[in-house]
């Protein structure tokens, strides 16, 4: 079948193979990224049942749906499974496996077959949590602090590090393989600022992913070995301190959030240039603002222990640290706005999602700063202040550009135009549902309800009934990009080589594109050359 | 004599980078895992220096001097086999990487018999512990948990590695064109350097605190 | 691989780190309480020959000395800032 644009038929990477051995030992990167979407999407829905049996349990102050016990299962799932098995995956592997080599004109990654192997690790990891929840779960927070969860946890919380462990292997060799595909792999004539933004983000990432991950897995694993052996290395009658797991693992887990917010901010940084038609603003500023943002968020973690335990001097150190760190990302907020200035704005679906991030991490992120204040976080801290600065960035933020990646990409991996007016509906229902749950969350917070709780003070039922109202409109709109873009794949792959005019590597080759990517070699020039490009996008 | 390229890569060149590169990354998250390890140790040490030197006291000293030794030999010898792979010698580098291998197995052996005499002592907290060899048993059994769990976890790779370095050994003598390995054995020889590195600290970390028997 | 020891810098590096192995041994016999700190610069010592002659850093790209030294740099930063916490502990 030939492209719109009339260039001879070439099997494209979708069509090459349809038996089982084609998927699954496939070694195209744009394949894994399929098979990563594919399992990351069915997380996703496992988290989104939890938090949604935990929103309904929230309507009324006594914990009457389900037991005190089982609610502790169902955050610490929605936790678990959210954070290892969505979040930091989500962006990186679906996406950036997809689009990196395709956006430095290579073949594939580095190392295509590890790339395989990291998907299987993955799953793997995947499949010892799902058992874990068949056994009942795991009640111990998604932070598994001790000696609670070395010690008096009954539950399957060995299967579950397991599965955390395992998982996080196989996100620091996608780590490696991105750090070496940008360093050895990129097309003559690309330097390291002629790459795209998005690139920047994911190398950053990367450095995360290979630095940090380490650490988690193995204080993880000496939690089992105490969980197992009963040894006393975090427990204090056997001589342990358990804030020296707090330390080790937000030592890991501080800088994984930035692993869940940074490649959406390269995400951000290429839609917010194509649909205002504008080059970005402060390229090299961004460029440096990642590369801050990944290095600079290892120096914060102990902010998450100011009421722990931890010396007050070392709270303070911490505590400018942190508000240091907002530095950067403020920097990129403000690029990203001035490129909006002047610019020639088309609010499509992924704009919308682009825009919503950007307000929404704004928030996020101040709020961030009020808890990095050590008076502050005394006040609000394991109350749902915290439960809503995080879920602003990382549902408001995160989730947002994802979608918004999904749906820019959507033609370049499928070859097939998502129904624009959707699109937009589904956009403006998430931003509204979004708003309308984690708000009141705020709220609930400074006023004193804490979280992790399934009874409360009847005080704050109004507002836990406005935020899981809010969780059902947000519900929905999760569900319609699934049950569009689906749609989508009934018609034949039309959308053409670049149908949002473009520029990036990427958009040169066909959608979807060769199993080697370029069929000519493509033309490497500056990155965000918007004023080569036509001023109007087509609507179709 | 060279590696065939792969797909991906446009020139040996570029696949050579990649590959030493990749093996860095991978080197560096190994530092970063077993650093974790050696920070809790650290912040007991420094927690219990008494308890901790007394504990050391009761390893044996001299069978982590030996092992120290083999593995430091050990590493000449696949640096040697990497070296001979590079001059076309690869029936010399064969003979250099079992001898590699041989030197790893004294390791795990010795590993082996001092774990059991550390039984026999009643030193392995959880499955046979003597607590009253000890002015402050609870820190000396942190002492020997994380003894048994950084040298288990060191042991494991260990084992990693000589797995790692008997297939590529094998796949070499195999070989028609045994050049085609050198990316192979340069990677393997580099893990099996890092493992060195991990005990040369770990040695003086865990059995020399106590000073002087 | 774009150089590499030469076999006599290879077992001149082994010698040295057999006489390292031996000057710890001496140490802790010997030096008492500075014995660990001493011990623990010798180690270094070691594992940057190791790294340096046996990993051939020095005969390899900056950007490969770099990825070594950053897995040590980063986990400076875990010990200082642990540490930070627990030597300002007033308890």
């Amino acid at each position: 079948m030939a492209n719109i644009d009339g260039a001879p038929a070439v099997t494209d990477y979708l069509q090459t193979g349809w038996r089982a051995r084609d998927w699954f030992l496939s070694t195209d990167h744009k394949r894994v990224a399929i098979l990563y979407l594919l399992s990351i999407t069915f997380f996703f829905f496992i988290g989104g049942l939890a938090a949604t049996l935990i929103r309904v349990e929230l309507l009324t102050p006594p914990s009457n749906l389900v037991s005190k016990d089982v609610f502790n299962r169902l955050f610490t799932m929605h936790g678990v499974i959210m954070v290892w098995f969505f979040l930091i995956p989500s962006i990186p592997t679906t996406i950036g496996n997809f689009v990196i080599p395709l956006m430095i004109g290579a073949r594939d990654l580095a190392f295509p077959k590890l790339n395989l192997f990291s998907w299987y690790l993955f799953s793997a990891g995947g499949l010892f949590t799902l058992g874990a929840i068949i056994l009942g779960g795991v009640d111990t927070g998604w932070t598994f602090y001790t000696p609670y969860s070395s010690f008096y946890a009954h539950s399957a919380v060995v299967l579950v590090i397991l599965g955390i462990v395992v998982a996080g292997f196989g996100s620091i060799l996608t780590g490696l393989n991105f750090i070496v595909t940008v360093h050895t792999m990129r097309a003559p004539g690309m330097g390291w600022f002629q790459l795209p933004l998005f690139i920047w983000s994911h190398y950053a990432t990367s450095l995360i992913l290979v630095l940090a991950t380490p650490i988690l897995a193995i204080t993880l694993l000496l939690v089992g070995i105490e969980r197992v052996w009963q040894y006393g290395i975090f427990e204090p009658s056997l001589g342990g301190d358990p804030l020296l797991f707090q330390h080790l693992f937000w030592f890991y887990s501080h800088p994984a959030v930035y692993i869940m917010v940074l490649p959406a901010m390269g995400v951000v940084s290429e839609i917010v240039p194509c649909f205002a038609r504008k080059h970005i603003f402060g390229y090299h500023f961004i460029a440096f603002a990642s590369l801050a943002i990944a290095t600079y968020g290892f120096l914060v973690w102990g902010h998450h222990m100011f009421v722990s335990g931890q010396s007050p001097y070392a709270s303070l150190i911490f505590s400018a640290l942190s508000f240091l760190v907002a530095v950067p990302s403020a920097i990129k907020v403000f690029n990203w706005t001035a490129t909006l200035h002047k610019g020639y704005i088309h609010l499509r679906t992924p704009m919308l999602y682009a825009l919503g991030f950007i307000g929404l991490f704004v928030i996020g992120g101040l709020t961030g700063l009020f808890l990095a204040s050590t008076a502050l976080d005394v006040h609000v801290h394991d109350t749902y202040f915290v439960v809503s600065h995080f879920h602003y960035i990382m549902v408001g933020g995160a989730v947002m550009g994802y979608l918004g990646a999904i749906h820019f990409w959507w033609p370049k991996m499928s070859g097939r135009r998502y129904p624009e007016g959707w699109g937009i509906f589904a956009a403006i229902l998430l931003f509204v549902g979004f708003n309308l749950t984690f708000f009141p969350q705020f709220l609930l917070g400074y006023g004193g309800m804490v979280r992790r709780i399934a009874e409360y003070a009847p005080g704050f039922q109004v507002l836990n009934v406005m935020s899981t109202a809010g969780a059902s409109i947000l519900g929905v709109g999760y569900v319609l990009p699934l049950a569009y873009l689906l749609w989508t794949l009934r018609r034949p792959p039309d959308a053409g080589p670049n149908p949002w005019f473009a520029t990036g590597l990427e958009w040169q080759t066909s959608s979807p594109p060769p199993k080697h990517n370029f069929l000519a070699a493509p033309q490497v020039g500056e990155p965000y050359d918007y004023a080569e490009m036509p001023r109007d996008i087509p609507w179709s | 004599m060279e590696t065939p390229v792969e797909m991906q890569f446009d020139d040996p060149a570029q696949q050579r980078e990649a590959s030493a590169l990749g093996m860095w990354t991978f080197l560096a998250s190994e530092v970063l895992f077993f650093g974790g390890v050696f920070t809790g140790y650290s912040i007991y040490r420094w927690k219990y220096p008494h308890a901790f030197a007394e504990a050391s006291h009761h390893l044996y000293e001299w069978i982590g001097a030996v092992n120290t030794a083999i593995l430091l030999t050990s590493s000449l010898f696949i640096a040697l086999a990497v070296q001979a792979l590079h001059t076309e010698r690869p029936r010399r580098a064969w003979r250099l990487i079992i001898a590699t291998l041989i030197c790893g197995l004294a390791f795990l052996s010795l590993k082996a018999v001092e774990y059991w005499m550390d039984y026999q002592e009643g030193l392995v907290p959880g499955v046979r512990f003597d607590a009253s060899k000890f002015t402050d048993p609870a820190p000396a059994t942190l002492f020997f948990t994380f003894y048994f769990s950084m040298t288990g976890l060191h042991a494991a790779h260990v084992i990693s590695g000589l797995l790692v370095l008997t297939v590529i050994g094998i796949t070499l003598r195999r070989a028609t064109d045994p050049g085609k390995y050198a990316n192979s054995l340069e990677n393997g020889a580099l893990f099996w350097h890092l493992v060195d590195i991990i005990w040369i600290f770990l040695f003086p970390l865990l059995y020399l605190i106590g000073g002087p028997k | 691989m774009t150089g590499g020891p030469r076999t006599a810098t290879l077992y001149w590096t082994a010698v040295a780190l057999g006489l390292l192995l031996g000057g710890t041994i001496v140490a802790t016999e010997f030096l008492g309480r500075a014995g660990p700190t001493v011990n623990l610069v010798i180690a270094a010592v070691k594992a940057a020959l190791v790294a340096v002659v046996f990993m051939h850093l020095r005969w390899s790209s900056p950007l490969q000395r770099l990825f070594a030294g950053a897995a040590f740099f980063w986990l400076a930063i875990l010990f200082a800032l642990t540490f930070a916490d627990y030597l300002t502990r007033r308890a």
